[in-house]
């Protein structure tokens, strides 16, 4: 009798496994936690050294055009990074601008044109895109697509448009893929029903499929131009890293991303100008968390509508 | 099934993880020096280090690039045994020189390179500073061709731009333009872009590009030798005051007469007993 009671009153083995599984996965949350906490609170701390023992303002920072750090006007460092903020901008709209029409022609070649083919062909080929490193891309710029550019609009072939042309490639799959994901997800009856009532495949799609994945579309736009916006190795590779404003798409311009990759090296830490390009850091976190957000939010709406 | 592959990798990862311990190199505990800093001096560095780990065995050189700034940060928090740099450690921001200990080991010079068809082979150093100040625009300005003039700088901070704008532009600071991080993707971009003007240390310029005389002397070691050609730079080798003994002993290799009579040259630097005379600056 004992025995019996014993054993229904105690943890049993199995409640034991999962007690200590549940502190398993808790102590790795916690730890993760705690790294991406250390890291924003760094970056932080680092990247506002320039507004508060550099005594540079913040209105300077973000409109001003001249980047020398190493050069002090009235007591504070020259950090303009305007430059490299409309570097950055202008590359990751251009670039995914670009991808969009083709990653919803592919998707919906994919889902809707020829599914069999579509998923048999182009899947295997978006995969292999994605797993190509970066700098193999940048390399393939700098002998690919920096001649082409100097042959046809003469100057340096270095620029904006070289590095929308990179990064276009980069983004597609990434837009594609994301893309497929929100087609896929459109249930079949919305295309029959449409199909019934006498549609046909094009209106079909354009007026019934196309709508209903909008928000998932969305989001993967956005996941795209984040990818765009934090890219580095490639971009630098290509974009020619002149730190002045992009008044032609074909002239050296440079992004957050170039000039910090491009900088970091020949700094010391603690000084004007390792300060000034945590701040540029700075930037690209708050634009990444910018982005995370806009994703949550279209998320949330698309799923409020159904 | 899956539980057993796990724990069958877990068991194999660990007797290879047990067999590197067994088979640790013992000899090299505390008998490795770490050496960070200019990309320009690594060449030299390896070199040097794999003939000091011949004849001391046990010792091992670790050489890593970084730029100038990182080593000479790196050595004055200790972190590694020599920091190599381009430039002296008093001219970089934030470094205190009185904690570390410079050590020349060879001069290196550097020069203008500009693209074939701008139809320039020589410069004054007035043309030189009009061009990278940006008064002059066109290369016919300065008795070349009618192209327009595409400047590629150096990384902010470079060594080799420091030099450059120091002793070849008396100063004056570049206006901003295309940067580049290394000396070779400086040299293909001025090779294959018309008008194009860069500047490269000696050991890269090569016939695909044109090296201008500057006041009619021309780019070449025996004219540093002299100071005719003014474009130099010494490679510093920094260690803290206090260094530990092998790091001294392998400065001292670096220092001696095998090393520079032999690998100075052969690599393209300059030993520096062979210069007429010092900089202190």
């Amino acid at each position: 009798m004992d025995k019996i009671r014993a054993s229904i009153l105690t943890p049993s083995r199995s409640s034991k496994l999962e007690r200590r599984g549940k502190w398993l996965s808790l102590l790795c949350l916690g730890s993760i936690c705690i790294v991406v906490i250390a890291i924003f609170g760094f970056i932080t701390y680092r990247g506002l050294a320039t507004f508060t023992t550099d005594h540079v303002s913040l209105s300077k920072f973000l409109t001003g055009t001249d980047w020398n750090p190493s050069v002090s006007k009235s007591g504070a460092p020259l950090v303009g990074a305007l430059p490299m903020i409309a570097g950055s901008f202008l590359i990751t709209i251009l670039a995914t601008a670009l991808a969009i029409p083709f990653a919803i022609g592919t998707a919906l070649m994919m889902t809707d044109v020829t599914p069999k083919t579509g998923t048999r062909i182009l899947q295997p080929v978006l995969e292999l895109l994605v797993g190509i490193p970066s700098v193999v891309y940048g390399f393939v710029g700098l002998t690919v697509v920096v001649p082409a550019m100097r042959n046809i609009f003469g100057g340096s072939g270095f620029g904006i448009l070289s590095g929308t042309f990179v990064l276009f490639v980069m983004v597609l799959p990434t837009i594609t893929s994301m893309t497929v994901d929100a087609l896929t997800s459109v249930p079949k009856s919305f295309r029959y029903a449409s199909l019934a009532l006498g549609a046909t495949r094009w209106q079909t799609i354009y007026k019934v499929v196309l709508r209903s994945a909008t928000p998932g579309i969305l989001t993967a736009i956005v996941f795209g131009m984040a990818r765009a916006f934090g890219e580095a190795l490639a971009v630098q590779m290509v974009v020619g890293n002149a730190t002045l404003m992009p008044y032609s798409l074909v002239a050296p311009a440079s992004t957050l991303t170039s000039v910090l990759t491009t900088g970091i090296g020949n700094t010391v830490m603690g000084t004007a100008q390792n300060d000034a390009l945590w701040s540029l850091a700075l930037i690209l976190l708050i634009m990444s968390l910018t982005f995370n957000l806009a994703i949550h939010l279209i998320a949330n709406r698309g799923s409020l509508k159904r | 099934m899956q539980k057993k592959w796990l724990f069958g990798l877990l068991a194999i990862l660990a007797v290879l993880l047990g067999f590197a311990y067994i088979n640790r190199d013992q000899s090299k505990q505390g008998e490795s020096i770490t050496a960070v800093g200019s990309t320009a001096l690594q060449p030299l560095v390896e070199a040097a280090g794999e003939e000091f780990s011949k004849e001391n065995a046990g010792v091992f050189v670790n050489v890593q690039g970084g730029g100038s700034g990182t080593g000479l940060s790196q050595i004055e928090a200790g972190a590694i045994s020599i920091g190599n740099s381009d430039l002296f450690a008093s001219e970089q921001a934030g470094i205190n020189a009185n904690k570390l200990t410079d050590h020349r080991v060879a001069v290196i010079g550097v020069t203008p390179i500009i693209n074939k068809q701008a139809g320039i082979d020589a410069l004054t150093t007035e043309q030189l500073k009009k061009i990278f100040t940006g008064k002059v625009t066109n290369w016919r300005q300065v008795g070349g061709e009618n192209q327009t003039i595409v400047i590629v700088n150096r990384t902010q901070g470079s060594g080799t731009r420091n030099t450059f704008e120091k002793w070849g532009l008396n100063r004056a600071q570049s206006i901003a333009s295309q940067e580049q991080d290394s000396s070779g993707t400086a040299r293909q971009i001025v090779a294959t872009t018309p008008g194009a003007i860069s500047y490269v240390s000696f050991s890269y310029a090569d016939s695909s590009i044109i090296t201008p005389t500057i006041n009619g002397v021309k780019p070449t070691n025996a004219n540093v030798k002299t100071n005719r050609w003014q474009i130099w730079s010494y490679e510093h080798m920094y260690t803290q005051k206090q260094a530990t003994k092998t790091t001294t002993k392998f400065i001292n290799f670096v220092l001696s007469d095998r090393v520079q009579t032999k690998l100075i040259p052969q690599l393209g630097y300059i030993p520096i007993s062979e210069m007429q005379i010092t900089r202190l600056e």
